[in-house]
């Protein structure tokens, strides 16, 4: 008998079968058939969810609250709109501490602020001690429109820039959980994205919060619908000391890993260079590159290569499963 | 060390290795005997980089979680499902390893247990130290890389008299299988790549039969890009000089006598037995189990646990003849199709050092840019 | 089969457990395989033990072998 495994919910090609073999055709529409970050709705409005789930609740850089505000703030942005409106549920484990409730709305009201969004409704549930692990929250955000990712529009030439370093929430997280002997200074980088709206007004043709899957996944689902391929290379992805040590220690490839405040953008060719600056000239951009560009020399339509720093070249494929340390 | 990654040294090496490769009666097939060796000939690119230099490289049996038979992931998967309060910790891979029982991942322990990913064996002795009234098994899987850091925490758990701690032991020994590999005479090949981290054990002695009974050159390789081009180069200067050796291009990590005292600990501790291998068959003195001195350590005794056979494939499956370098994983009629990463059929497909996995998701590679 | 990398030793306990260094992060490591570590000596490190000590003029050598190669080619 088929059952849901831990990971339907990684980010990997189980959860692009569930989405394309049972979510869509039990409910779509032209809306959800998009498949964006934030759906556009008529009005200017635009609309997105997520639900979070995260062991431990606080961790260096974040925390489970600010998680729930800024990676729907995120999904508004990429998906071409001003975050205005957030709402909040709750679900909590009986025997909860009061006091870590309190520590996460204090950090949620905090991360709203920050983000310019107001908390207008909201809902809480208790589960019996057991049945769920402390918290979990969900939200969904509302924003006014300011354009649509243009795929059709994306030609050869067109950069891929990436905001910033590789990881740093994944390995945050996973190291606050005290496993595998491992410290280091890495934070989560766990932040709102609200400097990259000027970007649509600007021309930008598409971009994608690199969550879940990290940048193969994310830049994989965007070669999928492109007349072209994608070509990355490895020496140009920013990655932080911690990272790069983390990643050769405990064989974790830093391209799949998740981050929450970084994101790929695809420039026009004209603009790339006025993009990166503008980008760079924020606190949270400072390390942003042109890792790519999409291609029409190189591979075939639908693929993402990756030009490795030795000189070979090879095909990225999306997550397909939970990140594990491996000693082999 | 990003000098061993420098596109122009990887360029001059490949240059050399195609000039000595053109001077050998037959096109060289090199087996590189260590997964890892595999995972970074696919992650750099360096596969179809050495096949334009005429050099075929063929993967080996250096996965241990893909080498490990069925019927001891299935007693694992048991144990945990049917115990209440005891943690499972193992090394990753070995969680997404599918059997007739499912997997660990899939799999739902009983109240109050769990399966816990560790990084050393130490994490999981630790977790029984903190709470004696809950039980720690350590799926341990390993070659003698592996094998006398088990060893070490199983003898500390005994001189601590720490009895919630015991070890489920999947430990292999290397020169056996490729001696295994080399009677059964299925595939011919210019040479062996020997694994470094391996070799930094055992030394350069156990292989020199390879050379002295099967006149095939070999040479121990680091992890870099470069290393293992340096070996790849040394095994087909050896081949085409008709001088067959051991030859050390890891020599900063090892020396030609191993780690001596890491051996003493693992015979120790350890004693050989002739032991089944996914693919193999049964191989002699090829496995490692707990002496009797140690023998209350071991899991598979303590919760009687069925453990014995060959351990039955999934139907289809032809991870063994993969594993013996038979045939290249996309031979398989499974292979990516019915089984693929998001749904494996057997562990080559399920290991990060599994050579179908590797292929799978790295193979389909195409021509550096010019 | 198996994954470790060099890392230089910060920490050595009488009882063989430490830590060492690797590009930045701290790691714990236990040196009870490789006796004649000393501190600040380099070692590779596997699952958390270190199974080999590094030797530093061979992998000097090692790097100008390929200074000169990436020369030789360029």
């Amino acid at each position: 008998m088929k059952k849901v495994s831990l990971e339907l919910g990684s980010g990997g090609r189980l959860m692009r079968d569930f989405i394309a073999g049972t979510i869509l055709p039990s409910f779509g529409n032209p809306v959800l058939d998009e498949l964006s970050d934030a759906s556009h709705l008529p009005g200017g409005v635009a609309f997105t969810t997520d639900s979070y789930v995260v062991d431990p609740l606080f961790f260096p850089g974040g925390d489970i609250g600010r998680l729930a505000v800024n990676g729907t703030v995120n999904d508004l942005v990429v998906g071409g709109a001003e975050p205005k409106f957030l709402s909040l549920a709750f679900i909590l484990e009986e025997g909860l501490d009061f006091a870590v409730l309190e520590r996460v709305i204090r950090s949620i009201r905090a991360a709203a602020r920050a983000a310019k969004v107001r908390i207008v409704t909201g809902d809480t549930k208790v589960v019996r001690r057991g049945q769920g692990d402390k918290i979990y929250i969900n939200t969904a955000g509302i924003g006014r429109s300011i354009a649509r990712p243009r795929v059709r529009k994306i030609r050869p030439g067109d950069k891929i820039i990436l905001t910033g370093t590789l990881g740093d929430h994944s390995l945050a997280v996973m190291l606050a959980r005290g496993d595998f002997g491992l410290s280091s200074n890495v934070r989560s980088d766990c932040a709102p994205l609200l400097f990259l709206l000027p970007l649509w007004k600007k021309g930008a043709l598409w971009m994608r919060d690199v969550t879940r899957g990290g940048l193969a996944t994310v830049l994989f689902e965007l070669a999928e619908r492109l007349r072209y391929p994608l070509l990355i290379e490895e020496d140009k992805v920013p990655l932080s000391r911690p990272i790069l040590a983390a990643s050769e220690l405990l064989g974790i490839d830093p391209l799949y890993m998740a981050c929450e405040g970084k994101a790929v953008v695809i420039a026009p060719k004209t603009k790339a260079g006025e993009f990166l600056r503008l980008i760079r000239g924020h606190r949270l951009g400072r390390k942003a590159a042109v890792i790519g560009e999409v291609q029409d020399r190189v591979g075939r339509p639908g693929e993402l290569l990756l030009q490795t720093a030795t000189g070979g070249l090879r095909l990225l494929e999306p997550l397909t499963s939970e990140l594990l340390p491996r000693i082999c | 060390m990003k000098e061993l990654r420098n596109p122009k040294a990887i360029r001059k090496l490949l240059g050399d290795i195609e000039e000595i490769a053109r001077l050998l009666p037959r096109p060289p097939r090199i087996m590189e005997v260590c997964g890892t060796h595999t995972m970074a000939l696919f992650r750099h690119g360096l596969t179809p980089l050495l096949a334009d230099a005429g050099v075929e490289m063929v993967s080996g049996p250096g996965c241990p979680v893909c080498i490990t038979p069925n019927d001891i992931h299935e007693a694992a998967i048991g144990l945990v499902s049917q115990t209440e309060g005891l943690t499972l910790a193992t090394f990753g891979d070995m969680t997404r390893v599918p059997t007739r029982k499912g997997s660990l991942q899939t799999a739902v322990p009983g109240p109050g247990s769990r399966i816990r990913i560790v990084y050393s064996p130490e994490e999981a002795l630790e977790e029984a130290r903190r709470d004696p009234s809950h039980r720690v098994v350590f799926y341990g899987a390993g070659f003698e890389t592996t094998i006398p850091a088990i060893a070490f925490t199983a003898k500390r758990a005994a001189a601590e008299g720490i009895r919630n701690f015991s070890v489920l032991p999947a430990l292999w020994l290397i020169p056996p299988a490729l001696k295994a590999i080399l009677e059964a005479g299925e595939i011919a090949i210019t040479g062996f790549v020997y694994p470094g981290h391996v070799s930094a054990i055992i030394g350069a002695q156990p292989y020199e039969f390879v050379a002295r009974d099967y006149g095939l050159p070999g040479a121990i390789a680091g992890f870099e890009p470069g290393d293992i081009l340096l070996a790849v180069r040394s095994v087909l200067n050896q081949a085409a000089a008709g001088k067959p050796g051991v030859a050390n291009e890891y020599a900063r990590a090892l020396r030609r006598e191993g780690n001596p005292a890491a051996r003493a600990l693992m015979e120790e501790v350890f004693e050989p037995f002739d032991a089944a291998w996914r693919g193999l068959g049964t191989i002699p003195a090829s496995g490692l189990r707990f002496r009797k001195k140690f023998s209350a350590l071991d899991a598979a005794s303590e919760y009687a646990l069925e453990i014995g056979g060959i351990g039955r494939d999934l139907p289809g499956c032809r991870c063994g003849d993969v594993l013996r370098g038979v045939i290249r994983p996309e031979a398989c009629r499974l292979f990516g199709k019915k089984c693929a990463p998001d749904s494996p059929l057997g562990p080559c497909m399920v290991s990060y050092e599994g050579a179908c996995l590797i292929h799978l998701k790295y193979g389909r590679t195409r021509r550096p840019l010019p | 089969m198996c994954l470790a990398v060099p890392a230089k030793i910060t920490r050595l306990e009488d009882s063989g457990q430490g830590t060492v260094d690797y590009m930045g992060s701290e790691v714990k490591a236990n040196f009870s395989l490789v006796p004649k570590a000393r501190l600040g000596d380099w070692v590779i490190i596997h699952a958390g033990f270190a199974i080999s000590l590094l030797d530093e003029e061979e992998a000097r050598e090692t790097l100008q072998l390929f200074k000169e190669m990436a020369d030789a080619s360029s």
